[in-house]
């Protein structure tokens, strides 16, 4: 069983939507069900090797890769296939297992128009072989792959199932992203012909730290990450895509979004900017945290100003995603623990919170603020399960959101060594401001939306009711999450902290 | 007098031939012979096995491609004016698949369209031997006639609908700016002669090389700009791109595929051989020129074909930018040498099994739909939908999106450019990645109208049997899209050439 896992159990976990997705395009489209028990199936058994994987995995050595798999795969550019699980991508790989199960239930029932469940589960299982791919990928080249792999069923997702504005949503999302990454590429290049050693593994490139590389073309190709990841995760001025395509995008695709798929850009900053680059992440980090304060502010004052339920999620993605650059951009290990647990929690928070958005929607056909109201006293137990989650974003002790958003505030406080310390703490005090604002919109969300009684044009409607079952299903796992992570985050640190302690050490943060 | 002057000269010895390296060049000769003489001795009853007999050709002359492959030894003939190297095969190999592909493609849509059937096979061997040809020649003469022998049925290709105005426009058009450019070329060519004293590439690439008073002089400045615009024409580089549009939208469209690919590929193949061969001892010109064209097809390109509302002609108009990304390796031939050649190389494999799977697409809707528009495509996901999917995978690969082929051809032109590490050459690699983002834009218009878009009312929506041929054609592109994609360790393997193929 242990060579088993040690040699398939990534591959297998990898790939195994895939191969779902293919086995469902072989099923006719009348048989609903066979092709949602597939898709269930599939991303279960790719859960199960998850599980697997989790409970053998080493957590006192976390800084290993552990599981390597290490094959040829194109050698002209000496790029070669190599997986690996380590203590930086184990919680985003255990996210990702789990929301993407949790997304087809929810989906049992809730196709969004047009219909046709076989292509929507089977892109659904595609964007989950990208993400796991991209978590555990060691090579630039595989990386950058898996990277783009998720691009084209995000974009159909949203152009296909999405709102009414969708086409504009969908290409501009595209677009954003494909700019990007064709930058990153390039960077990636740059990276492989001036380091001493030619090669795309991550593993020799971290450790070279950048070494032999002019400081001037460090800050270039660190540049041309910085497009890639930065609009991905999205840094301010690069947010413009997010809000239209969270608004447009179907419930099962805001989830996504929002709990997996902006980790891409944050874990990519982890994973490979920085420790290849320190030298260049130490100039470009003062950028990076005065963007991320921007974004956070910003954020929040774009939340305030939205009359849209989801579209004021959406905002408050960007003010969350600019706490966690404002870890990373300490470049320490505190800062980096917290960022991590800061993307679990916003995945799994935000996840919940675009669950319960498109399930209003569903009830109510209109997710405008001002006609809303009264979700307690109609879909009591719906009011409370979004109060809960309300708390967990606004940073409330005792559930995850704080873990994400406390320390990150407070590794502002203490920069790596060569960071301006003034300029870190103005940040942090600013950026403490904006949980403040956080609380301000969340709060006046939920008074709109939960409280009071609702509004004449719903009062009656009899459409209105209740968690249903597949909706419990989903969010059941997620709403335990929130409150136990709330009480022991040290789940998630203790896997990660060695991984995070290993990798600034190595580039002396 | 004749027989003392006989007794003078040197005696002739006539050349040895190495059948086995002329094979395919042989077969393909014979296959014309055996089309022409099919059509004149059964003339109509021998229409239904033309295709048949034109695929077992191409493929007959693939046999001896795979021995030469196995055997592995380069074979120069004719004093080195015919070289049968691993270049040379992947490309004729290349040329003949292609072929094969198009005669898929082309089967039920000749067939159906009351036009000459037997003469359109004839003719499309008989380009597709001259683009044979072109892949061995290192001879300045071979390369003309190769591209004589591959343009030329190419002209009567395009306007093979005869009823209609457009292809006899389409025609016209290739026609006349066709000879055009030849006769630059072949002035270019005169000149290039002139310079260096011989016809072979080899040999004027010594002088080249040689003293600073023979190449300084401005008329190799001038012998390398006509002969490198002349086949600037054949592979629709930016200036010399007008035709493309045009012609791609009137001809029939499996001869446009045909043209997109094979004819842009020979052009290419050309161009390898002039500059790699011949004119690589003078970057000093060739870098600006190159840069220029480049950047000039793919931004000119993509910004045009975002306005267009017709598959075809965008696809005429991204071909010109594709072409773009393939000049790209030109400007670091000095630098990178044989990687740049094996860029281009794998670029041009990987377009045509791409682009033609595009266009047997195409080909395969328009029975359905009867037009190109691209609003003829809305809501196809509803009613035809392997055919959407299959056309999405096309447009997602030209775009460049791994896991699917294109996205290889482009790295590996990004590769070579950042390797080059000129000033110039990253250059061109940023706007390279800019135009890609551009790119996208318009593929995914044919995208969003097929997945997004409603079926427009009174379409016929039931089901439709595409012909085998066309299926196996739009297959077949699917596998190598993909294959390539996913392991392009298999093609860097058969295009890592050795000294040779610089002519070194």
């Amino acid at each position: 069983m242990k060579t088993f896992l040690n040699d398939w159990g990534i591959v297998l976990m990898t790939f195994a939507p895939l191969v779902g997705g293919l086995v469902m395009l072989a099923i006719p489209k009348e048989s609903e069900g066979t092709i949602k028990a597939v898709a269930l199936v599939t991303s279960l058994f790719s859960a199960l090797f998850g599980i697997l994987l989790m409970a053998d995995f080493n957590y006192d050595q976390s800084e290993r890769l552990q599981y390597v798999v290490d094959v040829q795969w194109i050698e002209l550019i000496n790029s070669r296939f190599i997986v690996g699980l380590d203590g930086i991508s184990l919680p985003l790989i255990a996210l990702t297992l789990l929301i993407v199960p949790l997304v087809i239930i929810y989906s049992w029932d809730h196709i969004p128009s047009p219909g046709n469940p076989k292509a929507f589960l089977a892109l659904i299982l595609l964007l989950e072989t990208g993400m796991i791919g991209t978590f555990v990928a060691q090579d630039l080249i595989l990386f950058f792959v898996f990277f783009e792999v998720v691009l084209l069923p995000m974009y159909f997702m949203i152009g296909v199932w999405g709102g009414p504005n969708r086409q504009y949503a969908s290409i501009k999302f595209f677009l954003y992203t494909l700019f990007g990454s064709a930058l990153m590429i390039v960077s990636f290049l740059a990276l492989y012909f001036l380091s001493d050693v030619q090669t795309f593994d991550i593993r020799a490139l971290t450790e070279m730290g950048g070494s032999g590389i002019t400081h001037t073309a460090q800050l270039v190709i660190f540049g041309g990450m910085f497009m890639g990841f930065g609009i991905k995760v999205p840094i301010f001025p690069f947010h413009t895509w997010l809000p239209d395509a969270h608004t447009e995008a179907p419930t099962a695709g805001s989830v996504i979004l929002a709990a997996v798929l902006l980790k891409l850009g944050t874990y990519g900053f982890i994973r490979i900017a920085i420790p290849m680059l320190p030298g260049a992440a130490e100039s470009w980090a003062p950028v990076i945290g005065i963007l991320a304060v921007i974004g956070i502010i910003y954020g929040a004052l774009g939340c305030l100003a939205q009359s849209d339920m989801k579209r004021l999620i959406a905002f408050s993605s960007v003010a969350h995603m600019g706490f966690v650059m404002l870890a990373i951009a300490t470049l320490t290990d505190f800062g980096f623990n917290a960022a991590i647990f800061g993307m679990v929690a916003h995945g799994i928070i935000t996840g919940m919170l675009f669950f319960i958005a498109g399930s209003v929607k569903d009830r109510f056909h209109t997710l405008e603020i001002r006609r809303l109201g009264g979700l307690l006293i109609q879909a009591p137990k719906m009011g409370w399960v979004l109060g809960l989650c309300v708390m967990a974003s606004l940073g409330l002790p005792g559930l995850a959101g704080f873990w994400g958003e406390f320390p990150a505030i407070l590794s502002a406080y203490n920069p790596a060594p060569g960071l301006s310390e003034p300029l870190f703490r103005t940040l942090m005090v600013i950026a403490a401001l904006g949980t403040v604002l956080a609380a301000g919109y969340l709060l006046w969300l939920y008074q709109r939306t939960a409280f009071g009684t609702p509004t004449e044009e719903f009062a009656d409607d009899p459409n209105i009711g209740d968690i249903s079952t597949p909706e419990w299903i989903a969010w059941v796992p997620l709403v335990i999450l929130i409150v136990v992570l709330g009480f022991f985050p040290s789940i998630i640190f203790d896997a990660t902290n060695p991984a995070v302690t290993a990798l600034t050490d190595g580039f002396g943060g | 007098m004749l027989a003392s002057f006989l007794t003078e000269s040197v005696p002739f010895t006539a050349p040895t031939l190495d059948y086995h390296a002329l094979a395919p060049e042989i077969i393909l000769t014979a296959g014309v012979v055996v089309l022409v003489l099919l059509d004149s001795i059964k003339l109509d009853r021998a229409k239904a096995f033309m295709p048949v007999v034109t695929n077992l050709v191409l493929l007959g002359s693939l046999i001896p491609l795979l021995t030469l492959a196995a055997e592995g030894t380069d074979r120069i003939m004719f004093g080195g004016s015919y070289v049968v190297d691993s270049m040379a095969l992947v490309l004729k190999a290349l040329f003949i698949v292609s072929a094969y592909v198009v005669v898929l493609l082309a089967t039920n849509y000749v067939a159906e369209g009351d036009y000459w059937e037997s003469e359109f096979y004839t003719l499309l061997i008989s380009s597709i031997l001259g683009m044979v040809v072109m892949a061995s020649s290192r001879d300045l003469i071979g390369i003309f006639v190769a591209l004589e022998l591959l343009s030329i049925p190419a002209y009567m290709l395009a306007s093979w609908r005869k009823g209609d105005l457009k292809s006899n426009e389409a025609g016209l058009k290739y026609y006349l700016m066709g000879v055009f450019a030849s006769a630059i070329l072949l002035y270019g060519l005169s000149l290039v002669y002139g310079v260096g004293g011989s016809t072979r590439l080899s040999d004027i690439a010594e002088v080249l090389a040689g003293s600073k008073d023979v190449t300084g002089v401005p008329i190799v400045t001038l012998a390398l700009l006509f002969t490198i615009f002349g086949f600037a024409f054949k592979v629709s580089a930016v200036p010399f791109h007008v035709w493309a549009p045009d012609t791609y939208e009137g001809a029939p469209t499996p001869v446009t595929a045909f043209l997109a690919v094979a004819s842009k590929a020979a052009g290419f193949v050309a161009l390898i051989q002039i500059v790699f061969f011949c004119f690589a001892a003078r970057p000093d010109i060739i870098q600006p020129l190159f840069f220029v064209l480049s950047v000039a097809s793919m931004t000119v390109g993509n910004l045009i074909a975002i306005r267009q509302s017709n598959v075809v002609r965008m696809l005429a108009y991204s071909g010109i930018a594709q072409a773009g990304f393939m000049l790209a390796p030109f400007v670091v031939v000095e630098q990178e040498g044989i990687a740049a050649l094996q860029a281009i190389v794998i670029y041009l494999v990987i377009y045509a099994a791409m682009n033609l799977g595009a266009f047997a697409v195409v080909v395969a809707v328009a029975r359905r739909t009867r037009s190109a528009e691209i609003d003829s495509f809305n809501g196809l996901f509803s009613y035809m939908p392997a055919m959407a999917v299959a056309f999405t995978l096309f447009l997602a690969s030209l775009i460049g999106i791994p896991p699917l082929g294109g996205w290889y051809a482009k790295f590996g032109v990004f590769k070579v450019l950042v390797s080059a590490n000129t000033g110039m050459s990253i250059a061109l690699a940023i706007i390279m990645a800019v135009n890609t983002a551009i790119a996208a834009f318009y593929y995914l218009r044919v995208a969003r109208a097929m997945w997004f878009e409603e079926a427009p009312e009174g379409t016929d929506t039931s089901p439709l049997r595409s012909p085998s041929g066309l299926t196996a054609a739009i297959g077949l592109s699917i596998a190598a899209t993909l294959l390539f994609g996913i392991l392009p360790g298999l093609l860097s393997d058969v295009t890592s050439f050795g000294p040779l193929a610089l002519g070194r």
